[in-house]
């Protein structure tokens, strides 16, 4: 199980473009990723009503994982876009 | 000869049930009161209406509309708690997904089609109708026998309860699930679908309660072939709109929504019809009468004037830039009405100075040389916005702080506004001249005045809406350069009939005579300071009372632009001195009707305009 854990810069929190650019690169992986609140219940990352109803602000950290061929590339992909201003 | 042959079907015609003529009375804003309640009484009534040939309302916009039925729904109803399927859940489950993928298919295609921001927000909702959580949670109760239908219900009503709790950005999207939500659930039971779909294969006829420039915003005549409405009279939202589009409309249509979607409507905007299920024989005489009466309308072409010769300026109501291509394509000598309210509505801050010269200018200069009368922001009461909250719960917003009101209420909104238009008018040749809404006192018009004046508008005047400022025009006029006579709003307040409740619609008609006489004490005093009195109300649209309001001495005549042409044809056959004497004789009338009737008695000329 591969793991990463950002900080939520967007001024937007993961809302708005910055969740849906994040749920559409997680739902091309064909394993499961889920993301999580720090220290929260991780939610599937594919789905995005989940990921908006975890309402990350700016500023959060959130903690992403995935088990599969190519998770890791996936996971730097994701951390990216969350942690995109 | 198309006159004649127009004049062949003869005046009068729409005050008979006949469903299938179409009679081109443009006398559209007026066809309230009398006829029009009765042919109301006449309307389809009880539980059968659907199965009617034909119902009636009341025509507020002329020409003939063929198209299928789109019922414009409410609320989708909540599927039944104990609604279950009937056993084979697979099948259930692949349904449910497939209404799903259905709506979320459309979502996409209707922002690709829209493209820019509309697409990014279409495509987010449709991310939601795609969602997988949603989906599972929908099988799993599928799978415990739960229809379709109510899985959907259910399942979005638990991520509607975590965003609504979160609030925000978050909260603002309950509307987006609900809306994806009743779409789905409209497909799985069968209802029509909600909303107002933006495009179509071929127009369709809207049919609903009655529409909120909400529903409207998107739809063109591409679109919408004709609108009925249950709700609403001769002002109303939908009476205006389908008058600025060109689209026939009938309102006051008793029984409208209970047509069934796709049914085949033909829609008689003149005389108030709404026949069902039409013979192609019927919907071709539609066509054919229709034609007609184009035809008689383009040869009337030129700046307004009477057949003597008296010009009467011809002008243009618009709400926004684009309005400018059928103001111009109709003939507009300028702008008698420039509403700027759309700068204003739905959003959160005033727009800036830069902003609003922007919308300004091409307006300018659309009319090199040509004048373009502008309205200041005309907020409150029927128009809230949410950056000049009212000081006070109004219990009569009509008569509450609205228009000049709230402006003085506000001076820095306005000092943004005046100074954007003396910018925008500073570098064209447009006459540019600025009148300020629901003046009531001679105090107001000075200040009003002297402000334009202070900010570099050179050619300040007000609007006579309220009947103190009709009673007292003699003293009005003097601290002002012209008067524009808005006559819906001096309608509502002379007969204290709101014109959002439409139990008293019946009793807004301009042609009241009462109405009349307010008009005519504000032209006369126009007149003898040598100052201008226009009309930009829904009567100067109505071409019978175009000709009386010149016989009283009102000097241009500002309306939607598709009603220019019927205004100009009917102002072209009467010489001045016949405009008076219709003037003096619906002014000895003792009803809205019979002041219509003897008006037309003096207007031979009608009859060639088949009006």
């Amino acid at each position: 199980m591969a793991e990463r854990k950002v900080s939520v810069t967007s001024e937007v929190g993961l809302h708005a473009r910055p969740a849906a650019t994040f749920v559409q690169t997680a739902a091309k992986a064909p394993f499961d990723v889920t993301v999580a609140k720090a220290g929260g219940q991780p939610v599937n990352a594919k789905s995005i009503l989940s990921v908006l109803a975890l309402d990350v602000r700016q500023g959060e950290s959130i903690v992403i994982s995935a088990d599969g061929d190519g998770a890791e590339e996936l996971l730097d992909q994701l951390a990216q876009i969350a942690s995109a201003s | 000869m198309e006159a004649q042959e127009a004049a062949g079907r003869g005046p009068g015609a729409n005050e008979t049930e006949q469903a299938a003529a179409v009679t081109p009375d443009a006398g559209a804003a007026s066809t309230g009161t009398g006829a029009s309640a009765t042919r109301q009484g006449a309307a389809v009534s009880g539980p059968g209406a659907s199965e009617q040939a034909a119902l009636t309302g009341t025509g507020v916009s002329p020409g003939a509309g063929y198209g299928p039925a789109h019922v414009l729904v409410g609320d989708i109803p909540e599927p039944d708690k104990e609604a279950r399927h009937d056993g084979d859940a697979a099948a259930e489950r692949a349904r449910a997904e497939r209404a799903l993928d259905e709506v979320a298919a459309d979502l996409e295609a209707r922002g690709a089609r829209a493209g820019g921001e509309a697409e990014e927000v279409l495509g987010a909702q449709a991310m939601m109708a795609r969602d997988p959580g949603l989906s599972g949670e929908v099988g799993a109760l599928v799978d415990q026998g739960v229809a379709a239908a109510r899985a959907v219900f259910e399942a979005f009503g638990k991520y509607r309860d975590l965003l609504a709790a979160a609030g925000g950005y978050l909260g603002e999207r309950v509307a987006d699930l609900d809306d994806i939500r009743d779409r789905t659930i409209a497909l799985l039971t069968g209802l029509p679908m909600p909303g107002v779909p933006a495009t179509a294969d071929r127009p369709f006829v809207l049919i609903a309660k009655d529409l909120a420039p909400a529903d409207t915003a998107l739809l063109s005549k591409e679109v919408v072939a004709a609108f009925v409405t249950e709700q609403g009279g001769p002002t109303s939202h939908t009476a205006i709109l389908a008058r600025a589009m060109g689209v026939p409309a009938v309102v006051g249509c008793a029984g409208a929504t209970s047509v069934a979607s796709g049914t085949p409507v033909l829609v008689d905007g003149a005389a108030g019809t709404v026949r069902l299920s039409p013979s192609d024989d019927e919907v071709a005489q539609a066509r054919q009468a229709d034609e007609a009466r184009r035809a008689v309308l383009s040869a009337a072409t030129g700046p307004g004037r009477t057949a003597d010769g008296h010009a009467v300026p011809l002008l243009a109501n618009i709400g926004g830039p684009r309005d400018l291509e059928s103001a111009l394509a109709n003939g507009a000598e300028g702008v008698g009405l420039y509403r700027t309210e759309f700068l204003f509505l739905d959003r959160e801050t005033a727009p800036t100075g830069e902003e609003q010269e922007a919308a300004y200018r091409p307006v300018f200069e659309a009319f090199p040389e040509g004048r373009v009368v502008v309205r200041t922001l005309d907020a409150g009461a029927d128009k809230p916005l949410a950056f000049l909250p009212p000081p006070e719960e109004e219990p009569n917003p009509a008569l509450g702080e609205r228009g000049v009101r709230m402006f003085r209420r506000y001076p820095e909104i306005m000092a943004v506004q005046l100074g954007a238009l003396a910018r925008a008018a500073a570098g064209t040749s447009a006459k540019v001249q600025v009148m300020a809404p629901m003046v009531a006192t001679v105090e107001e018009a000075e200040w009003f005045a002297t402000a334009c004046r202070t900010a570099g508008l050179d050619s300040p005047g007000i609007m006579i809406e309220v009947p103190s400022a009709a009673l007292r025009a003699a003293d009005l006029i003097r601290a002002v350069d012209f008067f524009s006579i808005g006559t819906n709003d001096l309608t509502q307040y002379a007969l204290a009939a709101d014109r959002q409740v439409s139990a008293v619609a019946g009793l807004q008609d301009p042609w009241h005579p009462a109405v009349l006489d307010l008009i005519a004490l504000a032209a006369t005093a126009a007149t003898a300071e040598s100052k201008g009195c226009g009309v930009c109300g829904e009567a100067a649209a109505d071409p019978v009372l175009a000709c009386v309001l010149v016989g009283m001495g009102v000097t241009s005549l500002s309306m939607g632009a598709p009603a220019l042409p019927w205004v100009r044809a009917a102002l072209g056959r009467h010489t001045l001195d016949q405009c008076r004497a219709a003037a003096a004789a619906a002014r000895t009338a003792t009803s809205a009707a019979a002041a219509k009737a003897a008006a037309r008695a003096e207007l031979p000329g009608l009859a060639a305009l088949a009006l």
